[in-house]
């Protein structure tokens, strides 16, 4: 294969990479004096154009059946593709959302970053080749690290970025050994033909009576330990709460929604085609070794972790966080599904059902969660733009300009906002008629179609048990917005502002109307009607995915 | 038709959004028309309702084919009931609350949301479009609660809402794990009612299905133990609030009990009938003991609800045509006797004096302040401690002789209940309205006991030593319309009977009548 095809397979990547070099070269050259705004707008701007490109090219080229690069380097069916789209369209709004926050100088360099790690997203989709996921996975990685590091001002931010560097070194070192170490047992290291070699006998079923090599067990758990860390499965959460609270919001969002997307995608088809033979089973006493224990143990551990520590929590982009670990417990559940062997009744069907349902169930509930996530925190960035004074005294006597506090009375402030957060909250508590109930309730069907005699059904009750308590926090957000009057001027918050600070007095014009840049508003409001719309109609993106799982011909290759 | 009723109510909830919040008149006028016209769908679909029909589709399209899920409306004769009920309490509602000031349209859009979804669920034959509108109607009465409440509203309201999300959990491990089975045994996946009711699920399956589901649609009918949410919920509830929440919200507990665990777990019903039955015979004995002994007067009706709710339940255990027509036709008039209590305690009592203690009521004569709400409140009583001539009687009568063919001893023992239920409401009726003597003499307690108190909401245009303001228009148009429904049904209850009676002939139901499977 010559380079200029390698070169049309990776136009899209191509696009963005040279996206991203246009856009640090122009704001160094031309737009370096003119004031922060126009920058802001301007990337935001070049963003967009660099993704729509790229996503007009794939749109455009949506391969009938899978295109293949020599050793599954890049491997682009319709499946590959759509993800893809999904992660440049959330590119795209949180560069809008990134106008709304002011925290650095270096536009073009943000950008940048958001760029690469977006191309970084891209080709961790694209990929089943060990060496190229562990490349696209650290390009994604070092970019997220330097852009929650980017508020220079901001102490947490430094604090979150180097927790989030040092806990993502280890893991991704953890990574690389679990594949050195499944290269050294298989020889391979391409996903398919890894899965032929740890499973010879691929016309009988897994045999869990002969236990598998322990080097292989040691593999999976070090491959878990890296991907456990990148979707912040507990107990390698640590880093998220941080992160999220002080990274830059348009960075938090970032992490939260395209990375997942990307993450769980290439999470789910390394171990269900790289790991083909080596699922074990995860029924309620009934755990036989391999990697469906495993992972069922991080989605009870995050679920329960998740949603039980967010109670706690009064800034509302550490809630975010918590529920991120809990929604990732979620999706854990839907790998399972996805990689469950399936029950002799689905002979009946012309496909696997339990399997494909399974993925696309995983899809569309991390790519519901990823706009959900990236509106709510659009909706932050916005609170706390707006609430400036609030934030310059961030560290000293309210607490984080996020506090839930900030939130109270934002009903009056800003109602369209307030009611696209209602739509968020209520999607992440699974509440119909919208994406997150469709999304939770899907996966939860999907999960205990698959295996033996309901062989999930412990950790379906469990999440869904989990899924009630949830609600209690996501409601205290809702009552500071709806329920909660606005602060006064004349009540004790007033008081401690002017008492801490006599040289700057409370300024009452935190309490006025929040007029938010249009971009940013418009991301959210978008992702809003995505929500909803993809809640009241699934069939859009299940029929659809449905199709594509089946022509990617996962499992046949 | 029948649709259009669940249409309304949401196309209400759009309407109101472009309506500036200032405008609270106009903003109330399109929630009347809009309730009203809901309750004239409901009224024609009742009475274009061929009997013989069984159950009649309203709508079947595909949804979700992928997952077998079919956006299916269809209605029986107890769904027709109980949209009726859901037709007359919203429009009544809607008239208790016209004095909402404060943040009008936000109020109504709420619940004209909850109604929708009220509907919905009554109608919905699909499984996962009833367990939508089922959440749907969760939302609403948070903040309905936690907004305009009372009495410690946002505790009410966080406690209702969790009661009634644990409960939808445990809901939907049961509708899934019917699901999955249903599509493993038959290779068709499907949450067609009808289709999964007919598919025999393993006895092992059912046992621990059938309480699952039952108990978590029965939280939210007050089931005892699991009953707490509601006194509390109830007085913490603004007005209207309150009356939907006893009238109908608890009904879709019931409801959904009925229509969904009863049906699809014929084997599970039968091993868990006797012990539900002493659940909901505990419910209404100790109901009424504890509504005996309330000195919040708010508290005594809902406690009286959880009370009034037992029989509903026992009525579905007892597994023969009159119990369960019994059930149905209590539900309606506990809807509608529950409304009109609420309103009185709430609206016409609570509104005026700001306090709800029956010990502060005491003196103040309200019989000659306010004669209508007196009146309205004797009656109410009457109605809802089961008085021929109303239709708590007939209802109340069906359910104690079906129990008395099923349970005897259990019958018995809810006569108890009954006896306790008329003397709570006496011992109201008597607290609240007839103890004062002279008006004046109560006017100068009230100055001295009640205002310190209730300072805080001096904002409100009340002024204690001038008399109570006059019973508006709208409340009595309310009262007089839940009386009028009860005294109708209590005199001639053919009418509903006949609609009721029809529901259990279907294909679906009928099994459940003849004593379930055994």
């Amino acid at each position: 294969m010559s380079y200029l095809d390698v070169l049309i397979l990776a136009c899209p990547e191509t696009i963005v990479a040279l996206a991203a070099l246009v856009v640090l070269a122009l704001d160094l050259a031309v737009f370096r004096r003119r004031p922060w705004a126009t920058r802001m707008r301007f990337g935001a701007l070049a963003v967009t154009i660099g993704c729509l490109a790229a996503l007009s090219w794939l749109w455009g080229t949506i391969p009938v059946r899978p295109l293949l690069h020599s050793d599954d380097v890049l491997v682009l069916n319709s499946l590959t593709h759509l993800i893809k789209i999904v992660v440049l369209l959330l590119t795209i709004l949180t560069a809008w959302i990134s106008i709304e926050s002011q925290f650095t100088d270096h536009v073009g360099e943000y950008f940048a970053l958001l760029l690469f790690g977006t191309l970084g997203m891209m080709f961790l989709v694209s990929t089943e080749n060990l060496l190229m996921i562990f490349v696209a996975l650290e390009l994604l990685s070092l970019c997220l690290y330097t852009m929650t590091a980017f508020n220079k001002q901001n102490v947490r931010s430094a604090e979150a970025a180097l927790k989030y560097f040092l806990f993502g070194g280890m893991s991704a070192a953890f990574l690389l050994f679990g594949f050195s170490l499944v290269y050294g047992l298989t020889g391979e290291i391409t996903l398919g033909r890894i899965g032929r070699a740890l499973n010879p006998s691929t016309l009988q079923p897994f045999n869990p009576s002969t236990l598998p090599d322990p080097l292989l067990i040691v593999a999976l758990i070090m491959v878990m330990a890296g991907f456990g860390f990148k979707v912040a499965a507990v107990p390698f959460h640590l880093w998220a709460p941080d992160a999220y609270q002080g990274a830059p919001t348009p960075t938090a969002a970032f992490i939260a929604s395209g990375s997942k997307v990307a993450s769980f995608f290439i999470l789910a088809k390394l171990l269900v085609a790289g790991f083909a033979g080596a699922g074990g089973a995860a029924a309620w006493r009934g755990f036989t070794q391999g990697w469906m224990p495993l992972v069922a143990i991080l989605a009870a551990l995050s679920i329960a972790v998740g949603n039980v520590a967010a109670i706690a929590q009064s800034s509302v982009r550490r809630l975010l966080a918590y529920s991120a670990i809990a929604h990732a417990g979620y999706a854990l559940v839907g790998v399972l599904a996805f990689g469950s062997p399936t029950p002799s009744a689905s002979t009946l069907q012309p496909f696997n059902p339990s399997t494909h349902h399974g993925f696309t169930a995983l899809i569309y509930y991390v790519v519901t969660y990823a706009c959900t996530a990236l509106g709510a925190f659009g909706v932050v960035a916005i609170v706390e733009g707006s609430g400036s004074t609030v934030q310059r005294f961030n560290d000293s006597t309210v607490g984080p300009p996020d506090d839930l506090r900030a939130f109270a009375g934002l009903g009056k402030r800003a109602p369209l906002l307030s009611f696209c957060m209602l739509i968020f909250i209520l999607s992440l508590a699974g509440i119909p008629p919208l994406a997150g109930f469709f999304g939770k309730f899907y996966l939860f069907a999907a999960a205990l179609s698959s295996g033996k005699d309901l062989a999930l059904l412990w950790l379906v009750v469990f999440a869904i048990a989990m899924t009630a308590v949830s609600l209690y926090y996501y409601l205290q957000v809702l009552k500071q917005i709806y329920v909660a009057p606005p602060p006064r001027l004349d009540d004790s918050t007033t008081q401690r502002f002017n008492d801490s600070t006599t040289q700057q007095p409370f300024n009452p014009s935190t309490l006025q109307p929040i007029t938010p840049s249009w971009p940013a508003q418009a991301s959210v409001v978008i992702l809003a009607a995505a929500v909803v719309i993809l809640g009241l109609a699934p069939n859009l993106l299940v029929g659809r995915v449905l199709g594509m799982v089946d022509a990617s011909r996962l499992f046949l290759r | 038709m029948l649709a259009w009723t669940v249409y309304l109510s949401f196309l209400g909830v759009l309407a109101l959004m472009f309506v500036p919040g200032a405008n609270v008149r106009g903003v109330r006028t399109i929630a009347l028309l809009t309730a009203l016209a809901g309750l004239v769908c409901a009224v024609a679909a009742a009475f274009g309702y061929d009997t013989k029909a069984g159950i009649q589709t309203v709508a079947k399209q595909p949804w979700i084919p992928a997952l077998g899920i079919s956006y299916f409306l269809a209605a029986d004769g107890i769904s027709l009931t109980l949209v009726l009920l859901t037709g007359i309490a919203a429009v009544v509602g809607i008239l208790f609350s016209w004095n909402i000031e404060h943040r009008a349209k936000e109020f109504f859009a709420f619940y004209l949301a909850l109604i929708g979804g009220v509907y919905g669920v009554f109608i919905s034959f699909d499984l996962f479009l009833l367990f939508v509108f089922y959440e749907l109607a969760i939302i609403p009465k948070y903040f309905l609660i936690a907004i305009w409440g009372s009495t410690n509203r946002e505790y009410g309201a966080m406690k209702l809402v969790l009661y009634s999300f644990v409960g939808s959990a445990l809901v939907l491990i049961g509708l899934i794990a019917a699901y999955v089975i249903a599509g493993l045994q038959t290779g068709t996946y499907t949450f067609d009612l009808l289709a999964l009711a007919k598919v025999q699920f393993p006895e092992q399956f059912q046992y621990w299905a059938f309480p699952l589901v039952f108990v978590g649609f029965a939280v939210l009918a007050g089931l005892w133990p699991f009953h707490t949410w509601a006194p509390t919920g109830h007085v913490a509830a603004p007005t209207a609030a309150s009356m939907l929440l006893a009238g109908v919200v608890m009904k879709l507990g019931a409801y959904g009990a009925l229509r969904v665990a009863m049906t699809l777990f014929p084997l599970g019903l039968a091993a868990w009938r006797g012990e539900i039955a002493v659940l909901a015979v505990i419910g209404i004995v100790y109901g009424a003991l504890v509504a005996l002994v309330q000195r919040d007067f708010k508290f005594v009706i809902g406690y009286s609800s959880v009370s009034h709710m037992g029989f509903v339940l026992l009525g579905l255990m007892t597994l023969t045509t009159i119990g369960l027509s019994g059930a149905v036709l209590q539900m309606f008039s506990h809807g509608i006797i529950a409304g009109l209590l609420f309103a009185v305690v709430g609206r016409m009592v609570y509104d005026r004096t700001h306090t709800r203690e029956l010990a502060d009521l005491e003196p103040m004569g309200l019989n000659r302040a306010i004669p209508f709400a007196a009146v309205t409140f004797v009656i109410a009583g009457l109605a809802s401690m089961g008085m021929p001539g109303f239709s708590g009687f007939i209802a109340e009568l069906q359910v104690l002789i079906g129990a008395w063919q099923a349970f005897p001893t259990l019958a018995v023992l809810c006569g108890l209940g009954i006896i306790i239920g008329v003397a709570y409401t006496l011992r109201a009726i008597q607290k609240s309205f007839f103890s004062g003597n002279i008006l004046e003499a109560s006017i100068q307690r009230f100055n001295d006991s009640t205002i310190q108190r209730f300072s805080e909401s001096a904002s409100r245009p009340s002024n204690p030593t001038s008399t109570l303001e006059t019973i508006s228009i709208p409340e009595r148009i309310g009262a007089a319309i839940l009386i009028a429904s009860t005294v109708i049904i209590g005199l001639y209850p053919t009418v509903l009977l006949n609609l009721i009676r029809s529901g259990f002939d279907s294909a679906l139901m009928a099994p459940l009548v003849k004593g379930g499977p055994l």
